[in-house]
């Protein structure tokens, strides 16, 4: 996130995109809803009448996919009307004449055409967040998992470049992260382009910088990124993988690729809390200790390094992953230097390589009030970044275009499946699940599918459905709703034993990133009779009847 | 804006700041003032009235809680005078609950009434009887209601309100004497509620409570906390942990966490008993004839080190790949990272964030 999470609640306006936020952040939006009790207005962007548009002064339905279409309408909007932060562009940013060349043909009129949304409601969004004082962008995978998942992002950061909205209070562009440390395996070098710090692999000066720490040569190229790495084992190029603390069989797109992937490996090892679906398929399995049992850190959305604290003991053998991997490289080499102590002596290893994090320690982060970049240990953190210039100088405006999904609706695979989480479920559910209570707020996967669609199909709520795509086919229940647009359902990938939603999931991906378009695949659905066994009145929602056996 | 005022409390001259209330002068410097309505989290309510305070030139007390300071003003928080107000009042409330044993008291830490039942020396022997969760039970499977204990402060519905900001449930005037209901006088389940228990833990009696804590056969008094981070969304809430013997038992909002000032939802506040899951792995595993097989720590080392040595050395550098965790502590990843770049020396690394 460009600004911090507590300012969130003195924003005046907040454009919310593809995010499911009372579901999948509802801290955050418990400050959005804050900040629309004190006269904030809220427009919501996404397919589905999510509960967030319940609090929105406006709900902007736009079809799967049509993101850009709708945010260069909205740009052009903003110039035409004058409201363009002329000061801004001039001083911050570049390539604004050509943008709006570029936007002449995306009118209101257009934007409506290509994602359904009201030219009208297009018109009043852009006016309302290009008037307020401050405005903040929101968004999450309904922006990123896309084939132009980068583009997206873009079209938003020109909103909020003409119109001033980045580098200062209440305002940004706030990507908010899904998984609780997943900004700080990416800060920490887990990344085949970046080492520590996103310091650049292919830059001569890091290489001989990591060099020197590390005492060995440093590979100049960079290395593909897990998609690609997947490809590369399904073709024998890769031959062994080691995988933490993720259940890629089960989240990642198109199933039957990623199975035959890690199969065609000689050497697989995975370091988890539980035997997964991907751990079944390992040479070797390490046990891995828990949140609750290690002392580290996690690196939150808003840049925030904060302490995590031992309260427990791990059962058995199982070990922090530092340790375990650390073992495993002091078995390897005798060049490189891999006895710690502590972790706290990894944390201190980390901050003396990352300049982002140079100024943190653990006595730094004990309460959390620190966003990077921290360079000094007298920093104060910067919760707001681009506060009066860029890192890279000026802001480049860019000129972008619509680009359909991958797949759509057609005669044989006539729906949009899009998917995304449940409030009560997280990811592939193997800490909820396994946490008492949870399975009786959602007891099952369901299909949630509008009204009158369910209606054509003879589909009636709780009955059972089959959902094809062009990779493959899950059997799960309906649930009728309004919360789904026509032609479009929704899926969660909570229930991988009962329903592998990822089974029929598009594993194409945007160009740039490897991000895959998990958010569009074109399926067909039919009625099916109940599997044996289970009744179509088996539990569907929330149900206290179910047996829960993880509850004491 | 935030000039330094001055005022005296207990005797004591003290500064305090603009939009300050008088309670929260007269704890910053030490002063025993009990409250039952009161929440830091929450806009002042004054409704119990027990952090009365005498203020000189006033001929009534006044409840701090909702009292601004004022430069000049002169407060005396615990006259004989005003401990016997607070001890009478504790003692109406005391009436009003039953006198079975508290769920809170038992499993949890005393609740706040119970506490200043002890403080004020007033009577109602807190361990009589048997608990009766069950029949008062909701169906939902995290919180234990029982109204029948409830004295009406309102923090649950102020919290829900306030702090949550989902309005799941609001005082009811029909019926019960003292209600606190949801929508339609239902279930939670069948209610806005979102599970989120942050209305058990600002209750201060045992109406409310938290059904995977109680139960647990723990002592008061022998529970560990520990301030950590909730490890699902990134929002990146603070947590307490509530540990005993080592095991995890329950968690709590950490009142001054950065992200989230008090507030948790349903994954990170109830969402924690994974760790203590039967499927935990213990033991290093190793697929010997084809079935993965418990090994020790230092068998699984050797085997892994000969086995990434030889795909190293025959198979180049890019043959391996490491996928490090969105969900562990950030030292494990940057470990691997390391790991792949000073030993297996390639920059094959990635982490979960594409899928
Ligand atoms: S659990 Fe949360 S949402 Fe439900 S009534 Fe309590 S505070 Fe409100
Ligand atoms: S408590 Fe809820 S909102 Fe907060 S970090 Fe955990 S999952 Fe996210
Ligand atoms: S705490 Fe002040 S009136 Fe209740």
């Amino acid at each position: 996130m460009s600004n911090s999470i507590p300012e969130i609640e003195d924003a005046d306006m907040m454009l919310c995109v593809g995010t499911n936020m009372t579901e999948c952040h509802p801290i955050i939006a418990v400050r959005v809803k804050k900040a629309v009790r004190k006269g904030a207005k809220l427009y919501v962007v996404d397919p589905r009448k999510i509960p967030l548009t319940e609090y929105a002064t406006g709900h902007l339905p736009l079809k799967l996919g049509s993101d850009v279409a709708l945010f260069n309408a909205m740009a052009k909007v903003i110039i035409d009307e004058g409201l363009a932060d002329m000061e801004y562009i001039e001083e911050r940013t570049e390539g604004f004449e050509e943008l709006k060349k570029h936007l002449e043909p995306f009118t209101a009129e257009y934007g409506e055409e290509i994602s359904g949304v009201p030219a009208q409601l297009i018109r009043e969004c852009a006016i309302a967040y290009a008037s307020a004082g401050s405005a903040g962008i929101y968004y999450t995978l309904g922006i990123t998992e896309h084939i132009c998942g980068v583009s997206n992002v873009q079209s938003l950061c020109n909103l909020a470049l003409i119109t001033g909205n980045l580098g200062k209070r209440s305002a940004g562009v706030n990507p908010l992260r899904g998984q609780n440390n997943i900004q700080g395996a990416g800060d920490t070098g887990a990344l085949p382009n970046n080492y520590p710090g996103f310091q650049s692999v292919d830059d001569p000066v890091c290489q001989e910088k990591f060099e020197k720490a590390w005492g060995v040569p440093m590979d100049p190229h960079k290395g593909i990124t897990k998609i690609a790495a997947l490809d590369h084992a399904v073709d024998g190029r890769i031959k062994a993988m080691w995988i933490c603390g993720e259940n890629t069989l089960v989240t990642d797109p198109d199933v039957k690729h990623t199975t035959k992937a890690l199969e065609s490996l000689d050497f697989l090892v995975v370091q988890d809390m539980f035997l997964t679906d991907t751990a079944k398929l390992a040479d070797v399995v390490f046990p891995a200790a828990a949140f609750t049992e290690v002392d580290g850190f996690f690196t939150n959305s808003d840049r925030r390094v904060q302490r995590i604290r031992k309260a427990a003991n791990p059962p058995g053998d199982a070990m922090p992953d530092w340790w375990i991997i650390a073992h495993v490289a002091k078995r390897m080499t005798n060049d490189v230097h891999f006895d710690y102590e502590n972790s706290e002596q990894v944390f201190d290893e980390l901050a003396s390589l990352s300049p982002i994090y140079a100024g943190l320690s653990y006595d730094r982060i004990e309460r959390g009030d620190l966003a990077w970049p921290v360079p000094e240990m007298d920093h104060p953190g910067t919760p707001i970044l681009h506060e009066g210039e860029f890192l890279n100088g000026k802001g480049k405006l860019q000129l972008l275009n619509y680009v359909p999904p991958s797949e759509n609706p057609d005669e044989e695979y006539p729906f949009y499946l899009t998917t995304g989480r449940r409030l009560p479920t997280y990811h592939s559910n193997t800490m909820t699940g396994r946490s008492g209570g949870f399975r009786i707020l959602v007891p099952n996967e369901w299909l949630e599918i509008h009204p009158a669609d369910a209606e054509k199909l003879g589909l009636e709520d709780g009955d059972w459905s089959k959902i094809t795509s062009r990779r493959g086919e899950v059997i799960t229940r309906v649930a009728i709703t309004k919360t789904s647009p026509r032609g479009t359902v929704f899926m969660s990938f909570a229930f991988p034993e009962e329903v592998m939603t990822n089974i029929v999931t598009n594993p194409e991906v945007d160009p740039q990133t490897e991000t895959p378009e998990f958010k569009v695949a074109a399926v067909s659905i039919v009625r099916v009779e109940a599997p044996t066994g289970l009744g179509a009145s088996e539990a569907l929602r929330a149900n206290p009847d179910v047996e829960d056996p993880h509850l004491g | 804006m935030s000039t330094e005022m001055k005022m005296v409390i207990d005797g004591a001259e003290v500064s305090f700041k603009e939009g300050e209330t008088v309670l929260e002068v007269a704890r910053r410097q030490g002063s025993f003032v009990p409250t039952l309505c009161y929440d830091e989290r929450l806009d002042p309510y004054g409704s119990c009235r027990l952090c009365v305070v005498e203020v000189e030139g006033r001929r009534l007390p006044a409840s701090s809680c909702t009292l601004k300071a004022e430069a000049g003003m002169d407060i005396r928080t615990g006259s004989d005078h005003i401990r016997k107000m607070q001890s009478t009042l504790v003692e109406m409330v005391l009436s009003e609950n039953p006198g079975d044993e508290c769920p809170r008291c038992r499993d949890i830490g005393t609740c706040e009434v119970h506490e200043l039942a002890e403080e004020f020396e007033v009577s109602r022997d807190r361990f009589l009887g048997a608990i009766s969760n069950a029949s008062k039970d909701d169906s939902n499977p995290f919180l234990l209601r029982d109204y029948d204990r409830c004295i009406s402060c309102y923090r649950c519905v102020r919290i829900c309100d306030e702090v949550e900001a989902d309005h799941a449930i609001t005082m009811t005037g029909r019926g019960w004497n003292k209600g606190i209901a949801t929508a339609f006088d239902g279930g939670l389940m069948d209610s806005d509620c979102t599970l989120c228990g942050q209305c058990i833990y600002t209750c201060p009696t045992g109406a409310l409570a938290d059904k995977k804590m109680v139960n647990q056969g723990s002592k008061p008094g022998e529970i560990e906390i520990t301030r950590s981070v909730c490890p699902y969304c990134g929002t990146g809430c603070s947590i307490n942990l509530h540990s005993l013997d080592g095991k995890m038992i329950g968690v709590t909002p950490v009142l001054d966490g950065p992200v989230n000032e008090g507030a948790l939802c349903v994954k990170g506040q109830f969402g924690f008993d994974f760790v203590n899951s039967e499927d935990r792995l213990t033991r290093p595993l190793i697929r010997k004839n084809g079935e993965l097989t418990p090994v020790s720590w230092n068998e699984a080392f050797d085997y892994t080190a000969q086995k990434l040595l030889s795909v190293r050395d025959d198979h180049g550098p890019k043959a391996f790949y490491a996928i490090a965790s969105g969900r562990a502590p950030g030292e494990g990843s940057y470990m691997l990272q390391k790991f792949t770049r000073a030993v297996m020396n390639s920059n094959q690394v990635d982490n979960c964030s594409r899928g």
